[in-house]
């Protein structure tokens, strides 16, 4: 055996005869392609930094020709002027520090570009070029062209830039600004009590202080104050409230003690009271910036189709603009954007990202073709029937759930606690007045205020956001991203897990086995030279599947549509197709399979099934114990019994279903009181997905095609999906136990304001030291539970 | 003895200086990206390492060319 040899482009292992060009092995001429230009333009440095960091470019003839009608690409740019324009590219190959230098230097390949500067979390680029030069179209095949196609999506060019927030780190500047000079400031105070040059300066320290705390109060922690309204305006004790409770008590009681020169009071607990808070705010802030959870229908569509006048001229308009009765031109793997009527060409379509039918379908002119199929045989042209809006598929998407907005309901760990731990605050604030009252009434106001500035929840408020964003982090370098914190939270409250089944415990290969009579080397290659006249897609499978063959003539070919194909070759009778078709009775069965038929005898039959997921079996017989399994698909019962025998006997099996159906079904489990985990692929499970308790899309290109969701997993680690779910359980009980250890400080402290004994030095060390050590047992716990489920 | 007050406005003082810096490196974009430079940083060595090594190829095969 010849070891197998890798391209030296794209990493890709090559045929048995690799294209050699410089000494160096490629997989294709697309790779060679790239490695010339490159190679051409100085920039072959490319390849010393990575190993085979290359891309296969795709074919764009004709794909971008859209960039050249201003009028669908103004919103694209970040910047125009007459000669000089800077635009953002979304290119999800970006994935190594050669990306980043080759995309940085590509005025080195066209001299009318600027500059490219790389944004690598995002996998961005923001190319500046001169537009006087070079379009916009040349400049997106160029980087097609070295294989680094960008991906601009139909929302791109309709909304203006989204504007990045970045008011949560001005805040946390101010807090920490500060906490900081404030700390500094009561110092002397703290330690030197009626000392002489203290005594003279106080007023000044104190004024200084008390200035700092307004921007603290009033800026840092405004959030705190609008969400603790908007919750009691709901009925609602959520965490914010005792937050600002705590804020409000302490701002005010110091307040008074600094004009009424009664003391220093309480400012550099308050001030990193808040800077804490922030700091845990932004900690769980973990966002995967390029990546999209919230992607609908738009984001699969392209962004202009080809029009065809009746004048047989090509127009390329906005998906926005097409009418019913306009003539669209679809090419070789374009998407479908509207159900309309195949007028002709070859079509084969590929709906399996919508309807979750895993083999692609052929039509003939005059068939109905629905939106979101792909075409995978040449270019077809179809006449529109409906508008995108009104579309099939697009109507998924006025289901209510897609409208869904933030509802105030308790839902988080912290707030179903804070409600019960706000309650009990104010009665003890209650009983110590009154206790107070009675022994002396004059240390009422200090003991209730001191009692609340106690209880102000800073290691309860930190405890979930460092545990849950700590969690978010190991997660995500384990591929699988989730939209943020709390979805770690709900993912541990699931009891039954639905999964789909084209794509999702499927790949997207398919395994073509052979049933029947040995056919002999000679039948084979009768067999292969029909199909290859065949232009059906089970056809094209199965003649790459037979590999090698040699040339013969096929005569008296006929394709009968939707039955099969037959042919004459050295004088033998072939017919290939369904069993009712090479039988001639109608027996019927559901598994997709060629019937093979030579010289009047049937020699047996080519299975096509999905190849399942490595460790299928496995995640079942794992799961099935603690959850209700179901699998719910969108394809016919063919695979039933494969499923049921791999499958754990529980498994509820349900086909046919459309994506309506699945969203309705997840909503009947849901008025049954289950917390539903869904996990899906394509875009007919995105209303179950977007129904569900949690939603999580696998995903074999995480970067590109994933459906609006909670979670993206990498389709490499589907397997892992049960340790994913335990480890989330294993972080709620790390933020319950840290729950505990909090309330020991409330209770410490609440001792000495009850007995009236906080003094500012006691709650400036008591608060920080509280914070510090919860935000230190958390991060410690949450990582060793992570390693314990195998992930290191 | 002034020179308490003196040392705290000037302290205060550079303090501000300082936050009025921090805000203005992260108005002008500074930390939304913090991986990328720490990558590019080391690039710039290395093109014109290799821009010298293509000229000299290009140098020895016209020399081979003019032999």
């Amino acid at each position: 055996m010849i070891s197998k040899i890798d391209c030296f482009h794209c990493g890709a292992p090559c045929d048995s005869v690799p294209i050699s060009f410089d000494e160096k092995p490629f997989c294709c001429n697309g790779c060679k392609a790239v490695y010339e230009i490159l190679n051409e333009n100085e920039l072959s440095c490319y390849y010393d930094f990575e190993k085979s960091p290359g891309n296969i470019p795709a074919e764009l003839k004709g794909k971008y020709d859209y960039l050249d009608n201003a009028k669908i690409v103004e919103n694209l740019y970040d910047f125009i002027d007459d000669d000089i324009c800077v635009i953002t590219f979304y290119i999800p190959h970006i994935h190594c520090s050669s990306c980043i230098w080759v995309l940085e230097n590509l005025e080195k390949l066209n001299s009318e570009i600027i500059s490219g500067i790389v944004n690598f979390p995002k996998k961005e680029v923001r190319i500046t070029f001169n537009n006087t030069k070079i379009s916009l179209r040349q400049v997106v095949e160029l980087l097609g062209s070295i294989g680094y196609e960008p991906y601009i999506r139909l929302e791109d060019t309709l909304n203006t830039k989204r504007k990045i927030d970045r008011s949560l780190i001005y805040k946390l500047g101010v807090a920490g600004f500060a906490f900081g000079n404030i700390m500094l400031l009561s110092f002397p105070e703290y330690f030197q009590a009626n000392e002489f040059w203290l005594e003279r300066y106080k007023p000044l320290f104190r004024n200084l202080i008390f200035l700092m705390s307004f921007p603290v109060v009033f800026y840092s922690a405004n959030e705190y104050f609008i969400s603790a309204y908007k919750g009691l305006k709901h009925n609602i004790l959520n965490i914010d409230v005792p937050i600002a409770l705590g804020i409000s008590v302490l701002f005010i009681r110091s307040a008074v003690e600094i004009i009424f020169d009664l003391g220093q009071g309480y400012f550099d607990s308050l001030a990193g009271f808040v800077f804490f808070l922030l700091l845990g705010k932004i900690f769980q802030q973990q966002t995967y910036n390029y990546m999209s959870f919230e992607r609908d229908y738009k984001s699969y569509f392209p962004i202009a189709v080809t029009k065809i006048d009746k004048d047989h001229t090509e127009t390329n308009i906005s998906i926005y603009d097409i009418d019913e009765g306009d003539r669209l031109l679809i090419r070789n793997e374009e998407l479908i954007p509207v159900d309309g009527i195949l007028i002709n060409g070859n079509a084969q379509i590929d709906y399996s990202f919508v309807t979750g039918e895993s083999l692609p379908v052929s039509k003939i002119s005059g068939d109905k073709l629905f939106a979101g199929g792909k075409q995978l045989s040449g270019a077809i042209e179809m006449e529109v029937l409906q508008t995108v809006s009104q579309s099939y598929l697009t109507q998924l998407w006025s289901n209510d759930v897609f409208a869904k907005k933030q509802n105030y309901s308790i839902k988080t760990i912290t707030d179903s606690i804070s409600k019960k731990f706000t309650i009990i605050v104010l009665m003890i604030a209650l009983f110590a007045g009154v206790f107070w009252y009675f022994k002396d009434a004059t240390m009422i106001a200090n003991v209730v205020t001191a009692v609340l500035i106690v209880a102000c929840p800073c290691a309860l408020a930190l405890s979930a956001p460092f545990a849950l964003g700590n969690m978010l982090r190991i997660f995500g370098n384990q591929k699988f991203y989730l939209k943020n914190a709390y979805v770690i939270e709900d993912l541990s409250k699931i009891d039954t897990i639905i999964f789909d089944k084209t794509g999702t415990i499927t790949t997207n290969k398919t395994n073509i086995s052979y049933e029947g009579m040995q056919l002999s080397k000679h039948d084979k290659q009768i067999v292969q030279n029909v199909l290859r006249e065949s232009n059906h897609p089970l056809s094209r499978m199965l003649y790459d599947h037979l590999k090698d063959t040699i040339k013969m003539e096929v005569s008296n070919f006929k394709e009968i549509f939707g039955k099969g194909i037959q042919g004459v070759i050295d004088g033998k009778e072939v017919k290939l197709g369904s069993q009712s078709f090479v039988q001639n009775n109608d027996s019927y069965n559901f598994q997709t399979s060629i019937y093979v038929k030579i010289n009047g005898i049937v020699k047996g039959s080519f299975i096509f099934e999905n190849t399942y997921r490595k460790g299928i079996r496995d995640i079942f017989k794992d799961l099935s114990t603690d959850y209700k399994l179901g699998v719910l698909s969108g394809d016919n019962e063919g695979e039933k019994k494969y499923l049921e025998k791999i499958l754990p006997k529980e498994t509820e099996l349900i086909f046919n279903k459309k994506p309506e159906d699945k969203l309705v079904y997840i909503e009947g489990q849901q008025k049954n009181n289950k917390k539903v985990l869904m996990v899906g692929d394509g875009l007919n499970d995105a209303g179950a997905l977007a129904q569900s308790n949690v939603g999580i899309a696998v995903s074999e290109n995480t970067n590109v095609f994933s459906p609006a969701c909670d979670g993206i997993m990498d389709a490499t680690i589907f397997a892992r999906l049960p340790d994913f779910i335990r480890l989330a359980k294993s972080t709620i009980n790390v933020i319950k136990i840290s729950f505990v250890l909090s309330f020991l400080y409330n209770i410490i402290g609440m001792l000495f304001a009850i007995t009236g004994n906080l003094s500012p030095i006691v709650a400036a060390i008591l608060m920080p030291i509280s914070s510090i050590t919860i935000v230190i047992f958390v991060t410690f716990a949450t990582n060793y539970v992570a390693r314990k489920n195998i992930f290191v | 003895m002034n020179i308490v007050l003196f040392m705290i406005i000037v302290s205060l003082f550079i303090a501000i200086i300082f936050f009025i810096l921090f805000i203005k490196s992260v108005k002008s974009g500074q930390y939304d990206d913090l991986y990328t430079p720490s990558v590019r940083m080391l690039f710039d060595d290395e093109i014109i390492e290799k821009k010298e090594d293509s000229l000299e190829d290009t140098k020895s095969i016209n020399q081979i060319n003019n032999e």
